[in-house]
């Protein structure tokens, strides 16, 4: 059935398809119409889950993490500094390898104080050990949650579907939104693998040495180091597994195929744009008039940012003449985050292409689509030479 | 009003902690832990924040608890329970029991947030605070809980210059399901304030003063008898708030008959974190318990007159 409705909504009727459980959240703009919209399915009675209101982002996590722990499908939504605030939960959450779907809902952080959108909160946290997916509109919004709960619960690993502050969030789109016995066909019940009660006591997270030491019956048991280390490894097998739970939810929903980026114009582009979330939907049309006025120009909208997929990178992208990745946020002193680990994805390659990195929209500052046009355009026809990297847009605007 | 008492004679001898765990010898929490989950049986999830408690519990993957344990982060206690709660509610499971069981730090200090959030839910589940008055885990630091003039780590050597919390105050503020204080030194009473709490609807809170041999520098034999002190002396009360109405427990309630109690001193001079107290401190303390005695003592006669003879 299509809708028109905005991203947030878009993200709560995902998570009411999901049949979640447990509910926490702690209001932030832009993300408060979302969970308002959760907690008014549940009062009216049309959404059967707990929605708790907690007084803090670190207690919404943490209420997720002891929901999530005793067995049940939990989702929580933030933005910004609420994302920061519950950055110890964060790592908690992942280490203790339980499975559960956050939205975050991009917005910049302060100081300065600042509502607008940008994706320093959520790249920041790219180390954390959550699954990072990045949606670029309405649709992909709704069936990312969907999808990210059978990832996240197949591979123990949090998921963090990301999407832009009011580009997405309050703008309105028509969308497709599922029937319930489709997507249950799609996502099963929750499998309880955490087992906390009476029938089988365990004990979760106690301290664990550096080293691996035997259990009461002699078998060895990992050390800190060794649970760091299948969490790297299932962290990167995600990137099949993603593909396949994307594969079954085109069969049995209708849509998918682009789950670790969307290539637009890619096949025999000689340069490419990488970007991620909404300015790349934006870019779509760009390379279209690129392509009209004469460049062989594509676009690489990555939505998988953590696992990365490096190899996917590598094979897509060493060939070309040239990279030029857009990102709304960066690692100070070094350059965009995003062009970082995509330059260290195509550094063993045989040919390696130079990688023109922008910065642009932080804290919601505007950019249009000449941006982008004349952006492309100079790495294009000026190559690196007269160029910063990062070089900025829309500074002084 | 009337409940039975259970003694050691009637006390379950099933156990839920190995012996053998990685407690301090003369531990007051390994008095409590060992107790009070006879008191909580087995049918429970407990939720346990960085402290004495989690080193207690064991190294993975060796535990030396029966019952299964969550190990949250420091400030999250009272916030991961209500999701353990909450998963249970969705699961409709009602008769598994929540505990949360945090220390003085957690609970006074940076879980304090997450505590007050829980109770003004009207959270169902028990929080257990034991207060040996400091962070003991991190090496003996002052916390909200410290007394005033006790010697820590990080205030070694005028003592701690602010007062204590008085946590069961700000909790009971809140109007929770129940508040209890406990000792180590009367592992029964906590037991018995335990099943009661177990026993009501919401949250519950129950706060248990607790000895710590190397915390309070203090010889290990001497843990319980220096709790019984802290009581019998009136520094520490023994008390239960249910709807509101405070009740002192048998051994502080008993104090009430007596002319005079046995000086704080006997209590103070019991430890060395105490020497840095000079004699006016001492003495004022002394002051301030003989008023708050004294109060119990008004309060208590007009609760008798109102009774009237029939009693
Ligand atoms: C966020 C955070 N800050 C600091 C610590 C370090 N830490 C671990 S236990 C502890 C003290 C615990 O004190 P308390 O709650 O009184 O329990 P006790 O150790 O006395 O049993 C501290 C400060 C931590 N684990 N997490
Ligand atoms: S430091 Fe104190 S509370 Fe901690 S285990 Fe030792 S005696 Fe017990």
């Amino acid at each position: 059935m299509f809708v028109f409705e905005s991203g947030n909504v878009a993200a709560a009727t995902g998570v009411r398809l999901a049949r979640v459980q447990v509910i926490a959240a702690y209001p932030i703009t832009p993300q408060t119409p979302l969970t308002e919209k959760l907690s008014e399915y549940v009062d009216s009675g049309s959404f059967d889950a707990e929605y708790v209101a907690v007084e803090s982002e670190h207690s919404a996590l943490a209420v997720c993490i002891g929901a999530s722990s005793t067995s049940a499908r939990t989702f929580t939504a933030t933005s910004a500094n609420g994302l920061l605030y519950m950055a110890e939960q964060l790592h908690w959450t992942a280490g203790a390898r339980l499975p559960m779907v956050m939205c975050v809902v991009n917005r910049a952080v302060g100081a300065p104080f600042n509502i607008w959108n940008d994706h320093q909160d959520s790249i920041s946290q790219r180390d954390t050990g959550w699954i990072q997916i990045y949606a670029k509109d309405h649709q992909e919004i709704l069936d990312t949650v969907i999808k990210a709960y059978r990832l996240s619960e197949e591979v123990c690993i949090p998921v963090m579907v990301c999407y832009d502050g009011y580009y997405l969030s309050h703008t309105y789109m028509p969308y497709d939104v599922p029937d319930q016995v489709a997507v249950d066909a799609f996502l099963p019940p929750y499998e309880y693998r955490h087992t906390l009660g009476p029938n089988n006591p365990t004990s979760l997270n106690t301290v664990t040495l550096p080293g691996g030491r035997p259990d009461i019956h002699g078998e060895f048991a990992p050390g800190y180091m060794e649970l760091r280390h299948n969490l790297h490894m299932e962290m990167k097998q995600a990137i099949d597994i993603y593909t396949r739970i994307d594969g079954e939810f085109a069969e049995i929903i209708g849509r998918g195929g682009n789950p670790i980026a969307e290539k637009h114009l890619c096949d025999d582009a000689e340069y490419v744009a990488v970007a991620l979330g909404s300015m790349a939907n934006q870019i779509k049309d760009v390379v279209v008039r690129l392509r009209d006025d004469g460049l062989k120009v594509g676009l690489l909208a990555l939505s998988l940012y953590r696992p990365f997929p490096s190899e996917f990178l590598a094979a897509e992208l060493a060939d070309r003449k040239g990279v030029i990745v857009f990102e709304k946020a960066l690692s100070f002193g070094h350059s965009g985050t995003v062009c970082a680990d995509l330059q260290a994805a195509l550094y063993p390659c045989a040919s390696r292409p130079p990688v023109w990195n922008y910065i642009l929209g932080l804290g919601g500052r505007s950019y249009q689509s000449a941006d982008f046009y004349d952006a492309i355009r100079d790495c294009v026809e000026r190559g690196s030479a007269k160029f910063d990297n990062p070089g900025w847009i829309g500074l002084g605007r | 009003m009337e409940e039975k008492k259970t003694t050691v004679l009637n006390l379950t001898d099933e156990e839920f902690v190995y012996p053998g765990n990685r407690a301090c010898t003369g531990c007051g929490l390994n008095i409590l832990y060992r107790i009070g989950l006879k008191a909580i049986g087995r049918d429970a999830i407990l939720v346990v924040p960085p402290s004495c408690l989690t080193v207690m519990q064991g190294l993975y993957p060796i535990t030396s608890t029966q019952l299964s344990v969550l190990n949250v982060t420091f400030a999250s206690t009272a916030a991961a329970a209500s999701g353990v709660k909450a998963a249970l509610r969705a699961q409709k499971n009602d008769h598994t029991q929540v505990v949360a069981w945090a220390g003085d730090g957690g609970t006074a200090d940076i879980g304090i947030q997450a505590l007050s959030g829980a109770i003004e839910r009207g959270e169902d589940f028990l929080y257990i605070c034991y207060d040996n008055e400091g962070y003991m885990n991190t090496g003996v630091q002052r916390s909200g809980t410290t007394p005033q003039g006790a010697l820590t780590a990080n205030t070694s050597i005028n003592g701690k210059r602010e007062r204590s919390k008085d946590v069961p105050a700000i909790v009971a503020a809140h109007s929770p399901a129940y508040v209890a204080t406990c000792s180590a030194a009367y592992p029964m009473d906590f037991h018995d304030k335990i099943k009661k709490a177990l026993s009501l609807k919401g949250l519950k809170y129950i706060h248990a003063h607790t000895p710590c041999p190397p915390g309070w520098a203090m010889e290990e034999r001497m843990a319980v008898a220096i709790g019984r002190l802290a009581v019998s002396t009136g520094i520490y009360v023994l008390y239960e708030i249910e709807g509101g109405e405070m009740r002192l427990s048998e051994p502080s309630a008993k104090l009430l008959g007596k002319k005079k109690l046995p000086p704080v001193s006997e209590y103070l001079e019991a430890q060395g974190r105490f020497k840095a107290l000079g004699k006016e401190a001492v003495e004022k303390l002394q002051q301030e318990v003989d008023a708050k005695w004294a109060a119990y003592r008004r309060q208590h006669d007009v609760a008798l007159a109102a009774r009237g003879p029939q009693s």
